[in-house]
C-alpha cells in the first residue's frame, strides 16, 4: 500500500510576510508587499515596483554565522535559509549538532538561478584579473544547488539533498518531488521548498520581454492584478517557501502537528506544441496536468472546494481560468473557488510555487480562503466562464476542504498538487 | 615589526575562521589550522587574502600551500616583509 504523505512544518520568507504569523496576517487581511524599488527607476526599468522581503540584519544573524556572512551576497539563499529552517523548526524536529547524517531526511529546495548578486560581484572581478581574490565561497553561492548545500548542512540531512527547477512551476514542483521519495518509501521526510532571488539582474529578462507591470509605478500596492480587466502584466517577486513533507507513520510516531495531507500531483509539459512554446502554455498539457493530478489523487473534480492558481495577470489569466474549467469539466457557479497570491507578493518566480503552497495548506489548517486584491474590475473574459462569486474579494471564513494547487513555467512546464485537511 | 606584533595580528585575522574557542585561546607557534583550530580548508584561501591585504604583501600558490601552521605562516609573511 502506498504510504499516506502529510505536511508537518511551514515556513516562508515572503514580500508581504517574513515568518508565518507575519505571512498568515496578510494574506488574511490583504496586505501588499509590492513596493517602489529605486533601484529598478535607477536602472530605467519600465517596471519599477517589486515584491521584495525585508530581512533586518538581527534576523539575518539568527540564521547564518558571521563567518557565514563574510562576503555573502546571494538574496535566494539568504531567503531559503530562513524559510527552511523556520519549516524544520516548526515541524518539531532538531536542530543539534549531531555528528551522524540523519540518513531519513532530506531536502528538494528548488531554485531558478543561484547568487545572481554574488555572480555579477565575481564576473567583475574576473575581468579586473582577480580570480584569485575571489574567496571560497563563490562555488557555493552561485551553484544552482546553493540554498540545499546550505540546508542540507545546517540540519545534517542524509537523505536526497537536491536542487530541482523547472522555471515558476520550481516550487510545486519540488513539493511532489518530495511527496514522491516519500511515498516509495525512499524518505522519511523531505523538507521541500523553493526560492527566487531579489534584484533587477533576476528581473531584467522579464521587463525586456515586456511582460511586466509598468503603468502602477506610483501606485505600487494596484501593481499586481491578478484576473482583472486592468492587469497589464506581473509583478516580479521573490522569496522562498518551504514545507515538512512527511510520511505519515512518522508524523504520527513523533506526535507532530499535521496541517495538512498531499493526496496526490502531476507534473509534465506541453512539449513547446500545439499553442504552447517557449514562453506560453499549451492548453492541451495544462489540462492534462489538472486531470492528471485529480486521477493521481483519487478524487473527482467536484471534490475541489478552492483552487490557488499560477494566475500571473497577464493576458493569460483568462486562459488559465477557461483551462480550470475544461480540466474540471466545471464553470459558472459550479466552479471551485479561487484565488492568486501574486495579487500580494507578486510573481516570485522560481519561488511562487512554494509560497503558494504554503498560503494554501494555511487555508486548510486555518479554515479560510483568502481574498483577492486588485480585481474589482474582474476580467469579462473570466466572468464569462465562472460566476464572480468564485473570486473572492475578501477573505471568507470557510473550511475548505481539498485545495488544488497548480503553477506552470517558461519552457512549457507544469505542475499541479492536491492538498487535503488532514482526517485520520 | 617582531615575531610577537606579527604573531598577534595573525591570530586576529584568524578569529573568525576558527570553530575551536579552546584551541584558540591557546594560541601558539605551533597551532595548525586545520588540526588544532578546525579550519575548514576551503577558508585557507580567505585566510591568506586577509594576510595579503593587513600586511599589504602577495602570498604565491607555492607559499599558500605551506601555510597550515602558525609558525610557517609567520616565516613566509616576515619574508614577503624583508623582500618588500
Amino acid at each position: 500500500m502506498k504510504k499516506r504523505v502529510v505536511i508537518t512544518g511551514l515556513g516562508v520568507v515572503a514580500p508581504n510576510g517574513v515568518g508565518i504569523p507575519a505571512f498568515t496576517h496578510a494574506i488574511k487581511n490583504g496586505i501588499s508587499g509590492i513596493q517602489h524599488d529605486p533601484q529598478l527607476e535607477a536602472l530605467l526599468f519600465s517596471c519599477q515596483i517589486a515584491g521584495k522581503p525585508e530581512i533586518s540584519e538581527d534576523l539575518k544573524a539568527q540564521y547564518f554565522t558571521e563567518l557565514e556572512l563574510r562576503g555573502f551576497n546571494s538574496t535566494g539563499i539568504l531567503y531559503g535559509v530562513i524559510a527552511g529552517i523556520e519549516a524544520w523548526k516548526n515541524a518539531g524536529l532538531p536542530l543539534q549538532i549531531n555528528n551522524h547524517p540523519d540518513w531519513d531526511s532530506g531536502t528538494v529546495f528548488g531554485s531558478g538561478t543561484s547568487g545572481i548578486d554574488k555572480f555579477r560581484e565575481s564576473i567583475y572581478k574576473i575581468d579586473e584579473l582577480q580570480t584569485r581574490r575571489l574567496g571560497s565561497t563563490v562555488v557555493a553561492q552561485t551553484m544552482n544547488s546553493g540554498i540545499s548545500a546550505y540546508l542540507g548542512g545546517k540540519l545534517g540531512l542524509g537523505n536526497q539533498v537536491t536542487t530541482n527547477s523547472s522555471a515558476c512551476s520550481t516550487g510545486t514542483e519540488a513539493i511532489i518531488m518530495a511527496y514522491d521519495r516519500i511515498q516509495s518509501g525512499q524518505a522519511k521526510r523531505i523538507l521541500a521548498g523553493s526560492t527566487g532571488d531579489s534584484g533587477p539582474y533576476i528581473w531584467a529578462g522579464f521587463d525586456a520581454l515586456r511582460v511586466c507591470s509598468s503603468k502602477y509605478n506610483d501606485n505600487p500596492g494596484e501593481g499586481s492584478r491578478p484576473m482583472s480587466a486592468s492587469a497589464a502584466g506581473f509583478v516580479p517577486g521573490s522569496g522562498a517557501g518551504a514545507l515538512v513533507v512527511e510520511d505519515l507513520e512518522s508524523a504520527l510516531e513523533r506526535g507532530a502537528t499535521i496541517y495538512a495531507e498531499i493526496l496526490g500531483g502531476n507534473v509534465n509539459s506541453g512539449g513547446q506544441r500545439g499553442n504552447g512554446s517557449m514562453t506560453a502554455p499549451n492548453s492541451t498539457a495544462v489540462q492534462r496536468c489538472i486531470t492528471d493530478a485529480i486521477q493521481n489523487s483519487g478524487i473527482s473534480s467536484t471534490d475541489i472546494d478552492a483552487i490557488n492558481g499560477h494566475l500571473t495577470a497577464t493576458t493569460k489569466d483568462a486562459l488559465e481560468i477557461e483551462n480550470w474549467t475544461k480540466a474540471l469539466g466545471l464553470d459558472g457557479h459550479d466552479f471551485p473557488y479561487i484565488n492568486s497570491l501574486k495579487s500580494m507578493t507578486g510573481h516570485c518566480l522560481s519561488a511562487a510555487g512554494s509560497i503558494e503552497s504554503v498560503a494554501t495548506v494555511l487555508q486548510l489548517q486555518e479554515g479560510f480562503i483568502f481574498g483577492n486584491i486588485n480585481c474589482d474590475d474582474l476580467h469579462p473574459e473570466i466572468t464569462s466562464l465562472i460566476h464572480p462569486s468564485r473570486i473572492p474579494l475578501k477573505t471568507i471564513e470557510t473550511n475548505p476542504t481539498i485545495i488544488a494547487k497548480a503553477s506552470f513555467g517558461f519552457g512549457d512546464v507544469n505542475a499541479c498538487v492536491i492538498f487535503k485537511k488532514f482526517q485520520k | 615589526m617582531n615575531k610577537e606584533e606579527l604573531t598577534a595580528q595573525l591570530k586576529v585575522i584568524i578569529k573568525p575562521y576558527t570553530t575551536n574557542t579552546d584551541a584558540y585561546e591557546n594560541f601558539t607557534e605551533d597551532t595548525d589550522f586545520i588540526k588544532d583550530l578546525n579550519i575548514n580548508s576551503a577558508n585557507l584561501v580567505d585566510i591568506i587574502l586577509d594576510i595579503e591585504e593587513t600586511f599589504d604583501i602577495v602570498i604565491e600558490n607555492t607559499d599558500m600551500e605551506r601555510m597550515l601552521d602558525v609558525k610557517t605562516s609567520v616565516v613566509i609573511i616576515e619574508t614577503k616583509l624583508a623582500a618588500k
